[in-house]
């Protein structure tokens, strides 16, 4: 007698919280170079140029360098960070080998790309929300408008965390992708608004910054707090939730299409 | 319905591009590189088959169509009735692959591992069945070791217990024994040969081919791309001659004559 058809089991459910799991387990359980050095680099900015400014330089009329500088700092560790979770985790399971247990099951590539994402965002979420709270120590600095800063923050790190797939994805070796961090998003965060007003650069300078997405994350994310800003919170939201629904719109087709990922 | 079906399958990989110096040479198109020509094949349910040939004859790169790894340029592949693009989901849950390589994410212990690779399928508590499985590969013992600790050996008993933690009807083994000692090879048909009486379809592709003639029921060989022969084991060596599958091999692999030997 031969044997019967064996059927697949028609219990299984999705395979996104597993992947989401996974993808916040991976940077929590180094969570010594995931969470703690960004704040550690953070704070020592933060001592460094509190220590030499403040005092000598006032933004927005009346706030102080040093409760200007927290947010932009904060802002600037959670988009390195946002970006630097999907593409090292990509890259590294590209280069190992072990992105295939992932690409064998049955996972869309809209569930890999929010699996991916929401880690991102909650990297950077932990990496802000702990300078900030380290911050206190130094500064007591209270949000003026709290939705605001979730807005702002989500959006930014979702930018950044979809960059960071599209990064992981195009990237064949770790140099590619050094080369992706350093030549583009290091310069875009740091020449954003991160220590500095624009209001305080030529106007050039000033034109060159309003073409620089970045800029935006960070204007409206201090807007929350000081509820002042260099240009309306309305026009970054607008901008920043522009340029993230553009490149969830690029990460989904290079995932759908399988990207250097299905050949 | 069959459990594997492959209908005039043909795999061309573009020529990789050279990017900016193709531009600046204008040197003229490179042709890609054709891995499959126009396969066809059924394995039916329940049938332990192999899938043989030399190195570079396009063995894994079947494997990845089925498994939705690579995309076929022209044919439709179904795993039990399913399209592995159009019905990727319930064709992948149907599914079973043990890799060729040796691949393995450093982060997390055996157990970790495979729950997670449980919850990719969907499939939440299923502790008892991984328990089974980490039994019968006498990994019991390693269960609670990182990943990163286990010998090459016991890193490929985790890609097979990988591979059937959603009890898939067809089962793929990719080279499971290459590089592996006696103990392991014996482990693993103790293990997969009973699954086989129970009903669960396997494809074997194999370099040492004593173990395909002892257990498969039927053969394919694959030659530069091109199906050179599909029969029962005991026809093939009937039509071919030689003492053996391995003399059958040689014979059929260095013998223009047997091109297209499919029973």
């Amino acid at each position: 007698m031969s044997a019967p058809i064996i059927q697949p089991r028609t219990d299984m459910g999705s395979g996104f919280p597993t992947l989401l799991h996974k993808e916040l387990a991976r940077f929590w359980k180094v969570g010594f170079q995931t969470i703690a050095a960004p704040v550690v680099t953070a704070l020592l900015y933060l001592l460094i140029f509190a220590h030499v400014l403040e005092g000598r330089v006032q933004v927005y009329g009346t706030v102080p360098y040093t409760s200007f500088l927290i947010p932009g700092l904060m802002m600037m560790s959670m988009l390195q960070n946002s970006f630097a979770n999907p593409s090292s985790s990509l890259i590294q399971s590209r280069i190992t080998g072990n992105l295939v247990f992932i690409l064998l099951p049955p996972i869309s590539h809209r569930e890999i790309f929010s699996a991916y994402v929401l880690a991102s965002i909650a990297r950077g979420l932990c990496v802000g929300a702990t300078i900030w709270l380290v911050a206190l120590f130094f500064v007591p600095l209270w949000p003026a408008n709290l939705l605001w800063i979730l807005v702002f923050s989500v959006l930014s790190c979702g930018i950044m965390a979809t960059l960071g797939i599209i990064a992981g994805l195009w990237s064949e070796k770790f140099d590619q992708l050094a080369a992706f961090q350093n030549f583009l998003i290091v310069p875009a965060t740091f020449l954003s608004g991160v220590f500095y007003s624009i209001h305080s650069l030529p106007p050039f300078w000033q034109a060159v910054s309003r073409w620089n997405p970045i800029f935006y994350t960070i204007d409206g994310f201090r807007y929350g707090f000081f509820a002042a800003s260099d240009v309306s919170p309305w026009l970054s939201v607008a901008v920043v939730l522009g340029v993230f629904l553009a490149l969830c719109f690029c990460a989904m087709r290079l995932l759908a299409n399988g990207y250097k990922l299905r050949n | 319905m069959p459990a594997v079906s492959l209908e005039h399958i043909s795999k061309i990989y573009p020529a990789r591009s050279r990017g900016w110096k193709e531009w600046i040479s204008r040197a003229p198109v490179r042709k890609g590189f054709q891995a499959l020509h126009d396969v066809s094949l059924t394995v039916e349910h329940g049938e332990f088959f192999g899938l043989l040939g030399p190195n570079g004859a396009g063995k894994t790169t079947l494997i990845s169509i089925l498994a939705g790894l690579a995309r076929a340029t022209t044919g439709q592949a179904h795993v039990c009735g399913y399209d592995v693009t159009t019905d990727f989901k319930r064709a992948r849950r149907a599914l079973g692959v043990v890799p060729q390589e040796i691949v393995y994410d450093p982060f997390f212990t055996v157990r970790e591992t495979l729950r997670l690779q449980s919850g990719y399928f969907g499939l939440r508590n299923n502790d008892d069945w991984i328990d089974e499985i980490l039994s019968n590969l006498a990994l019991s013992d390693k269960a609670d070791s990182n990943m990163r600790a286990l010998s090459g050996g016991m890193k490929r008993r985790v890609l097979v217990a990988q591979a059937l933690v959603h009890r898939p009807p067809v089962i793929i083994l990719d080279e499971p024994t290459a590089g592996v000692d006696v103990d392991l090879r014996r482990t693993l048909w103790e293990f997969i040969s009973p699954l086989n009486k129970e009903g669960h379809t396997i494809l074997l592709t194999t370099h040492y081919l004593e173990e395909a003639e002892a257990l498969c029921g039927r053969i394919a060989m694959l030659k530069q791309g091109h199906m050179v022969a599909l029969d029962t084991t005991a026809g093939l060596l009937a039509h071919v001659g030689g003492t053996d599958l391995e003399d059958a091999f040689v014979r059929i692999m260095h013998n223009d004559d047997f091109v297209e030997f499919v029973a």
